[in-house]
């Protein structure tokens, strides 16, 4: 069930997109987020559709993978697109059974957001799948490294930012465990009414926290030990390395956007 | 109740890029009333294994067959909690499961979950703590007041109160101290002869194996490679090397002996007892023909 979620996962790989700066991958990500609601004809959908599978071509993950781990998005997707269908009441009406008429202009609209958020999700969840967490986590710590001038925290937020998605999978497998120890003792959280199910989620959730805090405590004891004493006057094992790849793949962004400029209508 | 593997595969995250291959064509036979040790070395596929005992890991290949019941590759198994119900797991630091009020309340929970009423459920609780060796006052204490090993013992207890039919137990004593250790394992046993367990125990230790089972299964990378009988499984010394394992201590110590004193003892001694009583035969005979 959880293991076939891929949101925030990393799978290790020698592509073109996995070995681009984190850096760059994030501004990629951020800039194209803005750039997604430049589109707004069927010409410019479809580049934006083109351009994103392109993206998941040069990072070599399974499209089929892609998909198949971000089920539970298509729901969502789904949903918002049947809201456009029989909410949107503008052009042509298309095709009508009984009270539920279907108008030109909802499903276009429908199409497009559809789209829109699908390009998004896949861009998303690109970035996290080829960059591992504590690259991410470095890669942000450099670009809000400008703010520390207003006494924002950088160092602290990246610390807490990879900390947290270090110990995901921890307390994931965890999980596991304990819902298998309590599956063993009778408590099924998988069937039953929903009262049954929500009462058979304390079980779990209890010896989860106690473990969590116990974990918490122990890597602030382990550090502590190690000498930490926050980022003044640390210096980095990893060093992040800007190449031509990266700036060009910034140019390439740039280029996608004048195209969608240019076919706007 | 007889548990039969039948050429049970195994695969983590299945259809992904994480797919990981945990088990091949495993068979392994526990007949009613056995007690079953499954050792292997660190990452063998022992605790794979062992979660298909109760159902809680469906096989990709091949099937288990629990008493009556059959659990099939590809095949949907509906009411599972029967199963589980009859085969009781105690788990690797099973103290991590712990999560009622009092000590009272989470020993109960299992065979509350099964419809056992209260009162009977309470009778067992009070029962188990006293044969855990739990102090009475313990029982309306939180678990988590407990010291490590008190909470063992009542995770412990908790699954014993279910009163299974097949008890299994995933390494029951990592991390207690040498007595804790030596009285949790005496107490399985005890179980197991008083009720008629099936008992199968996952365990790094071949002092338990060699002391308490009647059979041996040998996990290596994901594979059941050997299976039998205790005297035979610790006399091969050459393949339990294979398998990056050891003979346990008493053997080990038996053999040093023969190679000191230049004799042979009789069989092969699989618990401290044993080896005394070999060593004494020996000196006897020692004796004899002076």
């Amino acid at each position: 069930m959880m293991e076939k979620m891929i949101f925030g996962r990393f799978i290790p790989g020698d592509s073109l997109v996995h070995r681009l700066d984190p850096r760059a991958k994030l501004l990629f990500v951020f800039l194209f987020i803005a750039i997604v609601f430049v589109a707004n004809n069927a010409l410019t959908y479809l580049l934006l559709l083109v351009f994103t599978l392109l993206v998941v071509f040069l990072s070599k993950i399974r499209l089929y993978f892609l998909i198949n781990g971000l089920k539970p998005v298509f729901i969502l997707l789904i949903f918002t697109f049947l809201l456009h269908i029989f909410f949107t009441k503008e052009g042509d009406v298309l095709f009508q059974f009984g009270f539920i008429e279907v108008y030109e202009e909802g499903l276009r609209q429908g199409i497009f957001i559809s789209i829109r958020f699908l390009v998004l999700v896949f861009i998303t969840s690109i970035l996290t799948l080829t960059t591992s967490p504590i690259s991410i986590t470095d890669g942000i710590e450099v670009l809000l490294g400008p703010f520390k001038r207003v006494k924002l925290p950088v160092h602290e937020l990246a610390l807490m930012m990879s900390i947290s998605l270090r110990f995901i999978p921890t307390l994931m497998d965890e999980t596991g465990k304990i819902l298998k120890a309590q599956m063993a003792r009778g408590s099924d959280i998988g069937s039953g009414p929903i009262k049954e199910r929500i009462k058979a989620v304390v079980p779990l959730l209890i010896p989860l926290f106690v473990s969590a805090f116990k974990r918490a405590e122990d890597l602030a004891t382990a550090m502590e030990v190690r000498g930490y004493r926050g980022g003044e006057g640390r210096t980095r094992y990893r060093q992040l390395d800007w190449r031509l790849i990266d700036s060009l793949s910034l140019l390439l962004l740039a280029g996608f956007t004048a195209a969608l400029w240019y076919f706007r209508t | 109740m007889d548990i039969l593997l039948q050429e049970v595969g195994y695969s983590y995250a299945e259809n992904t890029p994480f797919e990981k291959r945990a088990l091949h064509h495993v068979n392994i036979h526990i007949p009613s009333g056995s007690y079953t040790a499954i050792i292997g070395h660190t990452g063998s596929g022992k605790s794979t294994v062992l979660q298909h005992l109760n159902a809680l890991l469906k096989p990709t290949e091949g099937s288990v067959v629990i008493g009556d019941r059959k659990v099939e590759a590809g095949v949907k198994a509906k009411n599972l909690r029967d199963i589980r119900r009859q085969v009781g797991i105690v788990f690797q630091f099973p103290e991590q499961q712990l999560f009622e009020e009092t000590v009272l309340k989470d020993i109960m929970f299992g065979p509350m979950n099964y419809g056992v009423p209260e009162e009977e459920a309470k009778r067992r609780a009070v029962e188990l703590a006293a044969q855990l060796g739990l102090p009475p006052e313990a029982l309306e204490k939180s678990p988590f007041d407990l010291s490590g090993g008190q909470m063992r013992r009542v995770a412990i207890a908790g699954v014993l109160a279910m009163e299974p039919e097949v008890l299994v137990l995933d390494e029951p004593t990592a991390g207690l101290d040498p007595k804790g250790r030596r009285e949790i394992m005496d107490l399985f046993h005890q179980l197991h002869v008083q009720k008629g367990l099936t008992t199968v125990l996952v365990t790094h230790s071949m002092e338990d194996a060699a002391r308490f089972a009647d059979q041996i299964a040998i996990m290596h990378n994901g594979k059941c490679v050997v299976s039998g009988e205790p005297r035979d499984i610790f006399a091969n010394e050459e393949q339990l090397m294979d398998y990056r394992l050891e003979p346990p201590r008493t053997v080990k110590l038996q053999r040093m002996l023969e190679a000191k004193l230049g004799i042979e003892l009789d069989g092969i001694s699989l618990t401290e007892e044993a080896l005394a009583k070999n060593i004494a035969l020996a000196l006897a005979k020692g004796r004899e023909t002076e």
